[in-house]
C-alpha cells in the first residue's frame, strides 16, 4: 500500500510549471529547459514492441511535420531502456517504413513518470499509461490527456487541441465545443454588469450576454 | 552521447555544431539555424560539447575550442 502511494504521489495539473526533470534518451540526455521557447507534447507509452504503442508511434511519426510547422516538439516516454527504444523504432523502420524522428525518454527509474503522475497502479503497477502532456513555451502544462492501455490516442484531437490552445494565445479568445481552425471562436464572457449591458451592443454573434461568437 | 562518440570524438550532429561555431561565437538559435538541428538538440549537445571540452559558453553564446577545432580538421 505504501509502494501504490508513492507511485502517486504527484499529479500535475493545468496552469503549473511543468516539472523539471533530466532525462536519458534516444537522443541523447535532455532536460526539459532544453524546450524552452517551443510548445512540447510529452507523451508516454506502456510498453515497446506492443501493438498499440507501435500504431500510435506511427501516428505521431505521421503528425510530425504538421506539429513541426506550429512550432512543436514530441517527446515520447516509457519505463523501458534505450537500448529498447532503438531496437524498437529500428523495427518500427525495417518493417513499416516509417522513421521515427523523435526523442523517447527511457525513464528506468521513474523518475520521470512519477513527477507527471504517469503511472496508474489500477492499469498497471509498473507501466505507465498512455499519457499527453501539452506544455507551452513558458513551460506551463495547458493540458493533460490520460488514455487506459487499451485505448489508442487520437492524432486528429492532439493536433486540434494545438490549434485551439495557440489560437487562444494570439487572440485573447476561447474556443467552443468541436472547433476547427476556421470555424468562429468565443469571445470571453463579461464579468462585470456594466460589461454584459454593453455586449449585446457589440456586434457580435449572441445567444446572451455570456454566449457570443466571432469570426477571426 | 548524441555528439560524442565514446572515443571521444564528434558524431555526425556534433560536427555540425562544432562547424558551425568555426565562424566565430554562437548563440544556440544561431546555431539551430544555422545547421537545421532541433533547438533542444543544439542545446543538449553544447552542455555535452562543454564537458567534453570542445566548446566553452561566455555569456550565453558558445565559441569552439582548440581541442574542438582539431577535431574538426
Amino acid at each position: 500500500m505504501e509502494e501504490v502511494k508513492e507511485q502517486t504521489s504527484h499529479m500535475p495539473r493545468i496552469g503549473e510549471p511543468a516539472p523539471a526533470f533530466e532525462a536519458i534518451t534516444t537522443h541523447g540526455v535532455l532536460k526539459l529547459e532544453d524546450f524552452k521557447g517551443s510548445w512540447l507534447i510529452l507523451f508516454s507509452h506502456p510498453a515497446d514492441f506492443t501493438p498499440v504503442c507501435t500504431t500510435e508511434f506511427m501516428a505521431f511519426a505521421e503528425i510530425y511535420p504538421k506539429l513541426q510547422k506550429r512550432g512543436v516538439e514530441l517527446l515520447g516516454l516509457s519505463v523501458d531502456s534505450v537500448s529498447s527504444h532503438i531496437a524498437w523504432v529500428r523495427n518500427v523502420e525495417e518493417k513499416t517504413g516509417v522513421k521515427i524522428p523523435f526523442p523517447i525518454i527511457a525513464d528506468l527509474s521513474k523518475q520521470v513518470s512519477l513527477a507527471y503522475g504517469m503511472i496508474h497502479p489500477g492499469e498497471s503497477k509498473t507501466e505507465t499509461v498512455r499519457c499527453v502532456f501539452i506544455i507551452d513555451p513558458n513551460q506551463k502544462i495547458r493540458t493533460i490527456l490520460y488514455y487506459p492501455l487499451t485505448t489508442g490516442r487520437n492524432m486528429d484531437e492532439i493536433l486540434r487541441i494545438i490549434d485551439a490552445l495557440q489560437t487562444t494565445d494570439k487572440n485573447a479568445v476561447a474556443t467552443p465545443a468541436n472547433w476547427r481552425p476556421g470555424d468562429k471562436v468565443v469571445v470571453p464572457a463579461p464579468n462585470t454588469q456594466e460589461m454584459a449591458e454593453e455586449r449585446l451592443k457589440q456586434g457580435y454573434e449572441c445567444v446572451d450576454w455570456y454566449l457570443c461568437k466571432k469570426k477571426l | 552521447m548524441a555528439c560524442i562518440n565514446p572515443d571521444g570524438k564528434p558524431t555526425a550532429s556534433g560536427t555540425k555544431v562544432l562547424r558551425a561555431l568555426q565562424a566565430g561565437l554562437k548563440s544556440p538559435e544561431e546555431v539551430a539555424q544555422d545547421t537545421g538541428l532541433p533547438l533542444f538538440r543544439v542545446r543538449s549537445g553544447f552542455r555535452e560539447l562543454a564537458q567534453a571540452g570542445l566548446v566553452v559558453e561566455k555569456a550565453g553564446k558558445y565559441e569552439i575550442t582548440d581541442k574542438g577545432t582539431a577535431l574538426v580538421q
